[in-house]
């Protein structure tokens, strides 16, 4: 219940962050992405300021057994580098310029009842979904396992 | 260069960097968006009810915008309904294929100093930055 209560709350100044920012207007992230154009910084402050918060935080939770609120941490630990990351991550970069949307702006900005951004979603979760029927596809082997695993598991 | 706003653009920094703390020290998740809407997509195991509470979160964010910030929602660039199919699904392919998108990898994943974030966000705005190019130049 109190998780649910932070996460609620959590997301509300999420999103009031990324529409004062200027990060639910496309205008201002294709031209934060328009480095050999009509470059408009602002963006990299967003970044700096979310980053610097989120650092701080990330050195008190290392000093913390658990959450406050929870029985555990759930943080990424993978730290190998394969081919799905860097791929995935250059889609991901093509259809951000190409809209100007991101995920987190473009659910906040649904509140807008704009058209286009429920079209972006609607195609964002169709992406998800394609993800997902084709994810056995995109498994690559990685060199670095955590657990030890019988031989006869390949 | 126009429109530059690097006092508004850092406190919403901040506010995104706080709700991504609180996410992480109060309840221990990431505050990765593309991941959580993902996850209320396709629910897997007991762990969808902190997801679709975010994402609720969210979207009353977005109404406030509506009224007590409207500019928010001057888009500015629209691009055509095709486009932004394209765009759409290449988002949430994209993001599931790396793990994350600018929040989990770009905020959370920088953040904590992780060597896979920093080497998505460095890919996806130097791709982002080529697609522009591109339809600009």
């Amino acid at each position: 219940m109190k998780t649910s209560l932070v996460s609620f709350c959590s997301g509300i100044v999420f999103a009031l962050g990324l529409g004062i920012s200027g990060m639910t207007r496309p205008v201002k992230v294709i031209d934060f992405l328009d480095f050999f154009g009509n470059w408009d910084p602002s963006l990299a402050f967003v970044m700096v300021g979310a980053i610097v918060v989120y650092f701080v935080a990330n050195r008190q939770r290392l000093t913390m057994g658990s959450p406050l609120l929870a029985a555990k941490f759930a943080i990424p630990t993978r730290s190998d580098l394969d081919a799905n990351l860097i791929i995935g991550a250059t889609i991901f970069g093509a259809g951000w310029g190409l809209g100007g949307f991101c995920p987190g702006p473009a659910l906040t900005s649904l509140a807008s009842g704009a058209l286009p951004v429920m079209i972006f979603v609607a195609a964002m979760a169709a992406g998800i979904y394609l993800h997902g029927w084709t994810s056995e596809y995109f498994v690559t082997p990685h060199p670095v396992t955590i657990a030890p695993q019988p031989a006869a598991d390949s | 260069m126009h429109d530059f706003t690097p006092i508004a653009s850092t406190i919403g920094g901040i506010l995104i960097g706080l709700s991504a703390s609180a996410m992480l020290l109060l309840s221990g998740k990431v505050a990765g968006i593309s991941g959580i809407f993902a996850g209320v997509l396709r629910p897997m195991k007991d762990d969808t009810l902190w997801k679709v509470c975010f994402l609720a979160g969210l979207f009353m964010g977005g109404l406030l915008l509506r009224v007590f910030d409207p500019h928010a929602y001057d888009f500015g660039i629209i691009r055509s309904p095709g486009v932004l199919v394209l765009a759409g699904l290449l988002v949430g392919f994209g993001t599931r294929l790396a793990n994350g998108c600018t929040s989990g990898h770009g905020v959370c994943g920088v953040g904590r100093l992780s060597a896979r974030s920093i080497v998505a966000t460095v890919t996806f705005v130097t791709s982002g930055a080529l697609t522009v190019y591109l339809l600009n130049h």
